[in-house]
């Protein structure tokens, strides 16, 4: 066994040691950071012991930012560059918000995502939450004094393709390792599940501040699987907020015009519909350009003004029960997530919806504000290899259906909705012309027939199709799907092996050479230098590589012929010695290597591992 | 055991229409549980590579499966008579009758009251024909017969899902 007696790298990190992983809710009017500490969830808190960071970022003179608390109290001075509510702007153009004249922003329709144009020039939602990302990152590491190995981040159930990637880019830009994107209701019912050991079928009604998100979820012994998900990305607290802001003014006969007195009437708003929670009559008081505005509210009055909300969460409701093809009855509780689920007038209409047949639980135990960033952290521990029992499983739906365009601008569906991923599947399509050369391929998301009604994600084409008569080629369109939820798509000539393929990105987010170009840019904090950031990145992926083929080795090694376990050896060798120099090119190609290397190896583990898993449980059956 | 195995084989299941729902749940998540990439995130690229294979292949005979008509048409296939639905669109007679009778009702149907009691006369008729559908697979393997009401009863799901779309407008 000449390969265990290969010295350890200087600065190689002890296998033994802990991995800190956090979990973030990246959420519309705040986001957390959570972490697994002496086994127990919890939420951290800044220096002065708060742990909600409003999503807020103000851009100042002379390059100066803003994150959290003290931006949020120049909110409704300096209205126009201060970014509140970002989320909603994810992976959007201008014409998908609703609502923008509402708000205190100068709207840039620029190609890809819409910005907001500020002091320091057009800032995206992705810039914008790359801010708040490295805040929470900041605050983590700070927390443990060390590096962080990754983060689960969070997104509503209902977020497309274009807001995932944007939100992973998010990520990438403020330094932060994706362990996994996963969806905000199945990190809630994580948190509930762990504490409360329940087996059966619940339902997450998630109100957020910018988003409504309702999942159905199976809970049996650690595996949590979404039977159905559905929602309304654009729907949430900040629109009851706006209702009552637009029927002050009404009432009042008055008029908010400046950037400011639009961002301080939606702040009155929300404080006043927050203070009815708790009281039944409050004051609207708002200082606007012609004087004070004040007006008296009852919950009464608040709640019949929504009612048309509540309606539409309790439409979505029936949709995802009707998805899933159970009864209300089936559902043994309903976890409820998000700070506007604390409104009296929501608690009673989902327990009156869920009620008519008795018995469901309306759980609200776990602060409905923390519990998706402690559900997060739970399965960022266990991703990061931490758990104990690693029993815990996610198996989670894509939440909208994936099809591309065919003649005359109809979709053709290839991945249903609320199935669940990872999945691949693959479609034939023909040429419509004859001697017809290339394809052009449009992959859109969403439930509708017409193309011109869903969202489109990407184009791309496929060229140096032999010519043939219609109908003779053979395309085959193939969609994949991965846990993340993230697509990509590629498109085959079957009889020519022409090729073609993206990773769904173009038409939204950010191409990778605009992330490197932030990067550069010296963003998000981002002060060190980028060559050392690469280097210290390949080196700690190389360390990793080199563990976990290690611990393959030691556990499976007798799969191997002696031939391929040299070959092997000599690949983590040099992957060794390179990872002791400065070239992370050079680390990095040969991490590479190595990874193709043991692909064989890998495989084999696999299926021995999977065929000693189905053999125990032949064993139970007879 | 080999990702190639077919979907019946890869679930330890005997190769027939009858199935029990619970215990192919509960394969599924066994399966899941020892393929799913997230079992093996410290074992490196390639390893997470494979897990993804594996995990996107019982997926796909998960979903086969659930499903009673993808089922049917599965082993239909298998047994050398395939669906080819674009190439045999020839209905009995009857079957298109009833077929423009629901379309009828649906189109007249004012309230979602009306549309789910059509819904609930589809379900039962639907429920019969699979129940006959199990007959000719599983007691005569007849697949030629089983192809053909498979082809049928694909008209009807996708009335189904015609059905559920008026709900969901009607309900928003």
């Amino acid at each position: 066994m000449a390969l265990l007696q290969i010295s350890e790298p200087g600065q190689a990190s002890d296998p033994h040691q802990r991995r800190i992983a956090v979990g973030i809710d990246l959420g519309t009017t705040h986001s957390l950071v959570a972490a697994v500490r002496h086994g127990v969830a919890e939420c951290l808190p800044d220096t002065q012991g708060r742990v909600l960071l409003p999503s807020v970022v103000r851009y100042m003179e002379s390059q100066r930012r803003q994150v959290g608390f003290d931006a949020r109290a120049h909110q409704a001075e300096d209205a126009a560059h201060t970014i509140a509510s970002a989320k909603r702007f994810m992976g959007r153009r201008l014409a998908d918000l609703k609502g923008a004249a509402h708000l205190p922003y100068e709207f840039v329709d620029q190609p890809g995502m819409v910005a907001v144009r500020t002091r320091q020039g057009p800032k995206t939602a992705v810039e914008v939450s790359a801010e708040i990302l490295a805040t929470l990152r900041q605050r983590a590491e700070d927390s443990f004094d060390d590096e962080l190995f990754g983060a689960v981040i969070t997104v509503p159930a209902y977020f497309d393709d274009a807001q995932r990637q944007a939100t992973k880019d998010a990520a990438q830009l403020a330094g932060l390792e994706v362990l996994r994107l996963i969806n905000e209701p199945t990190a809630a019912a994580v948190a509930y599940g762990l504490d409360h050991g329940s087996e059966g079928l619940y339902a997450v009604y998630d109100l957020g501040g910018g988003t409504f998100d309702v999942s159905l979820l199976r809970l049996t012994k650690g595996v949590f699987e979404v039977a159905a998900t559905g929602g309304d990305a654009a729907l949430g607290g900040d629109d009851f907020d706006h209702l009552l802001a637009a029927w002050a003014l009404q009432q009042s006969g008055r008029q908010a015009v400046s950037p400011q007195d639009k961002g301080a009437l939606q702040m009155a708003a929300r404080r006043t519909r927050e203070a009815l929670t708790d009281h039944a009559h409050a004051t609207l008081h708002c200082p606007l350009d012609g004087g004070d505005l004040r007006i008296d509210v009852s919950r009464e009055q608040l709640e019949t003004l929504t009612r048309p909300l509540l309606e539409r969460t309790l439409a979505a409701l029936r949709k995802v029960l009707r998805d899933a093809r159970v009864q209300r009855s089936d559902v043994l509780g309903v976890v409820m997530v998000g700070g506007a689920t604390r409104m009296p007038a929501v608690r009673r209409a989902v327990g009156e919806f869920f009620g008519e047949q008795g018995h469901v639980r309306v759980l609200t135990d776990v602060n409905p504000d923390e519990v998706v960033a402690l559900g997060a952290a739970i399965q960022a521990h266990a991703l990061a290899g931490n758990a104990k029992d690693g029993q815990l499983l996610l198996l989670d739906v894509i939440p909208l259906s994936l099809g591309i365009e065919t003649m005359g601008g109809l979709v053709e569906r290839i991945v249903e909705r609320n199935t669940t991923i990872p999945v691949a599947k693959a479609q034939e399509f023909t040429t419509y012309q004859d001697g017809q050369t290339a394809m052009a391929i449009h992959v859109v998301q969403g439930e509708r027939e017409l193309v011109a009604d869903c969202r489109s994600l990407a184009r791309f084409e496929l060229r140096g199709i032999p010519p043939m008569a219609a109908g003779v080629a053979r395309i085959r369109v193939s969609f994949q799907v991965d846990a993340d939820g993230l697509l990509s798509v590629s498109a085959l000539e079957t009889g020519s092996g022409v090729q073609a393929s993206v990773v769904v990105k173009p038409s939204y987010g950010l191409g990778d050479d605009q992330v490197a170009q932030m990067l550069r840019d010296g963003f998000a904090h981002a002060q060190d230098d980028m060559q050392l950031r690469a280097l210290r990145e390949a080196k700690v992926d190389a360390d990793r590589l080199l563990l976990a083929t290690q611990s393959a080795l030691d556990a499976d090694g007798e799969l191997l012929s002696d031939a391929d376990r040299r070959s092997i050896g000599a690949l983590m060798q040099q992957l060794r010695e390179l990872s002791a120099g400065q070239d992370h090119d050079a680390i990095n190609a040969a991490a590479e290597a190595l990874a193709t290397g043991t692909e064989e190896f890998a495989a084999a583990r696999m299926n021995r591992g999977i065929r000693q898993a189905l053999a125990g449980r032949s064993i139970e059956d007879v | 055991m080999n990702i190639d195995d077919d979907d019946f084989t890869l679930f330890g299941l005997a190769e027939r229409f009858a199935l029990d729902g619970a215990q192919l749940d509960q394969r599924w998540r066994e399966l899941q549980s020892s393929v799913h990439p997230d079992r093996f995130t410290a074992q490196g690229a390639a390893a997470q590579r494979i897990a993804m294979q594996w995990s996107v292949r019982v997926n796909q005979a998960y979903q086969r499966l659930k499903d009673p008509l993808k089922r049917a048409a599965y082993l239909c296939e298998r047994r050398g008579a395939p669906i080819d639905a674009e190439r045999n669109t020839a209905m009995p007679r009857e079957f298109l009758m009833q077929q423009m009778a629901w379309r009828e009702g649906l189109d007249e149907a004012g309230d979602s009251e009306a549309v789910r009691s059509l819904a609930d006369q589809v379900e039962q008729h639907e429920r019969s024909l699979l129940g006959r559908l199990q007959e000719l697979i599983d007691a005569r393997n007849d697949v030629a017969a089983a192809a053909a009401q498979v082809r049928a009863l694909m008209f009807v799901a996708r009335f189904r899902q015609d059905i559920e779309q008026r709900l969901d407008t009607l309900e928003q």
